[in-house]
């Protein structure tokens, strides 16, 4: 029943992307067509929500796709989890597009893919073949490229298209691959015929990589990250949302669907290698987010930071799971899956807010925004309390999924491999690192471009968005408090899809007394939000009470004191790139090999003296350059395959066929 | 009743803590006097400070917004609140279990994240300056304190502060390099986190080098009298987390009655004198370092406590 309705609205979607195509210049549209998407998702929300907890997982089979197999869709604990992250997101992404979409100069190149881009995030979460799920995941990224492509004219834009499109279908191809060796020589394609039968250690291997590079690409996994803050700010805003707080998470459940579900026990040293690419991931991606100037490219590269975070908790439940530590990989999978929750939740949150600030002031330049807390009080309010989720502050809910990644990094000493033993405390470490230049990256993003005064006319000029935006903003920064001081709730109702993969759960939160979050045993380590929230009220109130009674209420306004040196200058505040500058002197000079640039003219020249800072992006520098030479130099080499006779041709075709029949002869 | 107990326990401990802040300010500004032989100012001159701030009238700059005014409040609370739950003269109080240690350094994040905001609202240079170069010292420090964390929490079995000061005083301790490791680095990150000299100086003002003070250089009056309660609140927390840790002798446990109580408080009054001296010996002895130094300092800091974590994750004994 559940898979039915969910196909349903995959379908009632695609018709809206066609309803697109036939109103799209009609005055109107935006909001119709939002408004269906955010009434389709929001009814497969509610069912997606209802069967988590489900018992049997529920399937249906459609005569669609290969003929000796069909379609087959299966909704089961962990794809109910997943499409309600999805659907949730695509509500909230098109409530606030209601609004927000008014804006858009070009409709006709958002309007029809916005329902496709939905349909096709449900249909991988759904899909319970191979081929279903290849061609589900293909769709998601053709119609993601092509609204990255909605301002192709842009500066920029088209080269962000052109490498997200290379990234996806290579990301593409090596899923293929992995579903190829899981499939065996036989070719069972259906989920539940792989999962049958375990692959050998050798081929179990390849596929982790291949997945690793498949989905971890999608996701945003150092190297592979390039593509996303290119492609993701390249967007419209609320599709920018969906990307980075939504897709990245099909992209996770693509990894815990495979390597969890469908490739058989894991191997101790998985672990390693999921936990060096994760916290590398996290460091790198903060760090990158630090110097950049760019409201949405900051927000795109703090996706590949809480990315590294999902992955080293998935990283500690392989590393667990492998060596039986049931209590561990449990908590461990429990917090990375309550991470991807919360990540989508600020993560969209801070993209609205930036889209608002984006029609306000039609600016993403840090450096020209500035004072918008008093132009935009709801705004700023509704990013303030995302900044300071994404940051890990508690009383909010990134901090009580990093509490339980911290609690399960705590267990591993028991971990018998000495490769384990020696990797796990050095990522706890990158983590700590990461999550403390987290809150220092997101102070700066609001201190700069909502606190100070404004640094240029437009940002002086903004208005408050629309109240569609705003409502949305609203509620996802309540529900960020939310799971904040309730994550026993969260927790609880996540217990089902951990059940499913590991075969245990965390002890029952929900039944804690004072709902409290106790992982383990109490006196081992245990966390109340609801307290927390309830003490730093009571005590703010306190104090604000004793102040109002007892002190002077006497307040006058008057010019900024500046230690007495005041300037009217706008110019003369701290600026984006300063602010991160002893950050990029501590970090920079070793990661990206940061040089300051000071052109000082000689004495009696007036020209003024100029001063740039250069970063060198090392990953690209290093893997992608050389690779892309190498294709360079492969194609110009094949470049004579083109002017062949037909004659050479036909023989080409004849050994190229003579040789894949041998061998397959000496395989088998 | 045992509930009414453990409650009037608990509230003891938060007027404590926010009664006695100040006086270890005061105390440490006197000791640095009387070691440099100045005679200084009375040890109870930081209260008439906070009193003399909170009559005066507050002078808001021009464009300063609503957070600006609400940041001392949030700063205060979540500073309160952590001090609330570092044990002073009692382990196990009521609420212990509300926060571990790491969310107890993620409160004092909280307070430090609305701090630095509020450092950039008013939107001046110096502001601006001291921010920048908070966040940078944090973004080194707070890590060097999870790394702590990591150790005590692997020798103690446990995040609780009261679990591990528990087993600080049991004997199965021992001599361990890690808890040597341990003790420099929260050491080195406490007078970091308190911006004390050689990371920053207390009493500098209109001086490049400045950070906490830059920070806070626009707010005047009440909401200047918060910010320092809290800096002093700060203080104490460090001072009563190493002694909870590194002195946990004398303390009394959970419910154990008015006498172990009145032993507890009278064995924390000389560790946090002792805290004050070592703190005015090595501040006076020390000379203020560049700004550029500090993430030297801070990732040695940062080193000491990994090192710390790893010997723990390779042997039990260490």
């Amino acid at each position: 029943m559940q898979v039915a309705i969910l196909l349903w609205c995959i379908l009632a979607l695609l018709a809206t992307a066609v309803l697109a195509v036939l109103l799209s210049r009609r005055s109107g549209a935006t909001a119709t067509v939002y408004a269906a998407c955010a009434i389709v998702s929001a009814i497969a929300c509610a069912t997606a929500f209802t069967g988590i907890g489900a018992v049997h997982s529920d399937t249906v089979h459609l005569p669609l796709g290969l003929p000796w197999m069909g379609a087959n869709f299966r909704a089961d604990a962990l794809s109910s989890l997943f499409l309600l992250i999805v659907n949730l997101g695509a509500a909230g992404a098109s409530l606030y597009a209601i609004g927000y979409g008014r804006h858009e100069s070009a409709p006709q190149r958002v309007l029809p893919f916005f329902p496709a881009f939905l349909a096709g995030m449900n249909l991988v979460v759904l899909a319970d073949d191979a081929f279903s799920f290849l061609l589900a995941w293909e769709f998601m990224s053709l119609t993601s490229w092509a609204l990255v492509m909605t301002h192709h004219r842009a500066a920029d834009n088209a080269r962000a298209g052109y490498v997200y499109i290379l990234m996806a279908s290579f990301g593409t191809f090596a899923l293929l691959l992995a579903f190829g060796l899981l499939a065996g020589p036989d070719g069972h394609y259906g989920f539940e015929a792989i999962r049958a039968h375990h692959p050998s250690a050798l081929y179990a291997a390849l596929v982790l990589l291949l997945v690793l590079v498949g989905a971890g690409s999608k996701a945003g996994l150092v190297p592979l990250h390039v593509w996303l803050p290119l492609a993701h700010p390249a967007a419209p805003s609320h599709v920018s949302a969906l990307m980075s707080g939504v897709m990245t998470k099909v992209a996770i459940y693509a990894f815990i669907r495979i390597v969890f579900d469908l490739l058989g026990p894991p191997v101790w040293w998985w672990g390693i290698v999921v936990l060096a690419l994760g916290g590398a991931t996290a460091l790198m991606g903060v760090l990158y987010a630090l110097f950049q100037n760019d409201l949405k490219r900051v927000l795109a590269y703090s996706t590949i930071e809480n990315i590294g975070f999902i992955f080293v908790g998935l990283g500690l439940a392989l590393a667990f799971g492998a060596d039986h530590f049931q209590t561990a990989a449990v908590l461990a999978l429990t917090a990375a899956l309550f991470h991807a929750f919360n990540h989508s939740i600020f993560k969209n949150l801070l993209f609205f807010g930036s889209g608002a600030v984006l029609t306000a002031t039609g600016e993403r330049d840090m450096e020209k925004l500035g004072g918008l807390i008093h132009r935009m009080p709801v705004t700023a309010f509704a990013v303030l309390i995302g900044c300071a989720a994404i940051s890990a502050l508690p009383p909010l809910n990134g901090f009580a999924s990093e509490w339980l990644t911290f609690q399960a990094i705590l267990l591993s000493p028991e971990l018998p491999q000495w490769g384990l033993k020696l990797i796990v405390p050095a990522v706890g470490a990158l983590l700590a690192l990461s999550v403390a230049l987290a809150a220092a990256c997101f102070v700066r993003i609001f201190g700069i471009a909502f606190l100070g005064r404004p640094r240029s006319t437009a940002a002086e000029e903004a208005q408050e968005t629309d109240r569609f935006s705003l409502g949305v903003m609203l509620a996802l920064a309540a529900v960020c408090l939310l799971a904040g001081i309730l994550p026993g709730f969260f927790i609880d109702a996540i217990a089902p899809v951990v059940q499913h993969l590991l075969g245990g759960h965390m002890p029952r939160q929900s039944s804690i007394a004072w709902l409290s979050m106790v992982p383990i045993t109490k006196d081992r380590s245990s966390y109340n939000g609801l307290l927390v929230f309830l003490f730093i009220v009571a005590s703010a109130s306190l104090a604000a009470l004793a102040i109002h009674l007892l002190a002077s209420k006497a307040v006058r306004r008057a010019p900024a004191w500046d230690c007495g040196y005041p300037n009217a200058s706008p110019l003369t505040q701290y600026t984006a790139g300063s602010f991160a500058q002893p950050i990029r002197r501590v970090f920079g000079t070793l990661l990206f090999r940061a040089r300051l640039n000071i052109e000082i003219p000689p004495p009696g020249d007036v020209r003024p003296a100029k001063f740039s800072v250069h970063l060198e992006d090392i990953v690209w520098n290093v893997l992608y350059v050389p690779l892309e030479g190498a294709v360079g130099f492969v194609a110009g080499r094949l470049d004579v395959l083109q002017f062949l006779t037909i004659r050479r041709y036909l023989s080409l075709v004849f050994v190229t066929l003579v040789v894949l029949l041998l061998v397959i002869a000496i395989w088998r | 009743m045992a509930l009414i107990h453990d409650f009037a326990v608990q509230g003891a401990q938060m007027i404590l803590v926010v009664l006695l802040a100040p006086l270890v300010t005061g105390l440490v500004r006197k000791m640095k006097a009387r070691l440099l032989r100045r005679k200084g100012p009375p040890v109870l001159q930081p209260y008439r400070d906070l009193v003399r701030l909170a009559r005066k009238e507050v002078v808001l700059a021009d464009n300063a917004s609503w957070l600006f005014r609400a940041s001392p409040y949030l700063i205060f609370a979540a500073t309160w609140v952590a001090a609330a739950l570092v044990p002073t003269f009692a382990t196990g109080l009521l609420f212990s279990w509300t926060a571990d240690l790491i969310a107890i350094v993620a409160l004092l994040g909280s307070a430090r994240f609305f701090l630095a905001l509020a450092g950039m609202d008013v939107g001046t240079s110096f502001g601006g300056i001291g921010s920048s170069r908070e966040v940078m010292i944090a973004s080194l420090a707070e890590p060097a304190m999870i790394m702590i964390v990591f150790s005590l929490a692997l020798l103690a079995g446990s995040t609780q502060l009261s679990a591990i000061s528990q087993y600080m005083v049991s004997p199965n301790v021992g001599l361990r390099v890690t808890l040597g490791l341990a003790l420099i680095s929260l050491v080195m990150v406490g007078i970091a986190e308190n911006a004390r000299i050689p990371v920053d100086n207390p009493a500098t003002h209109l001086e490049l080098t400045m950070v906490h003070e830059a920070m806070v250089l626009e707010y005047s009056g009440r909401h200047l009298a918060l910010i320092e309660l809290a800096a002093s609140l700060k203080l104490l927390l460090y001072l009563s987390l190493i002694g909870c840790i590194f002195l946990p002798w004398g303390m009394a446990p959970m419910r154990a009655g008015w006498s172990a109580y009145a032993i507890g408080g009278a064995a924390y009054v000389p560790k946090l004198a002792l805290g004050c001296f070592a703190l005015a010996m090595f501040e006076t002895a020390i000379a203020k370092m560049r700004v550029f130094r500090v993430p030297t300092f801070l990732g040695a800091a940062l080193m000491l406590g990994l090192l710390g974590a790893l010997l723990l994750f390779v042997s039990r004994g260490l």
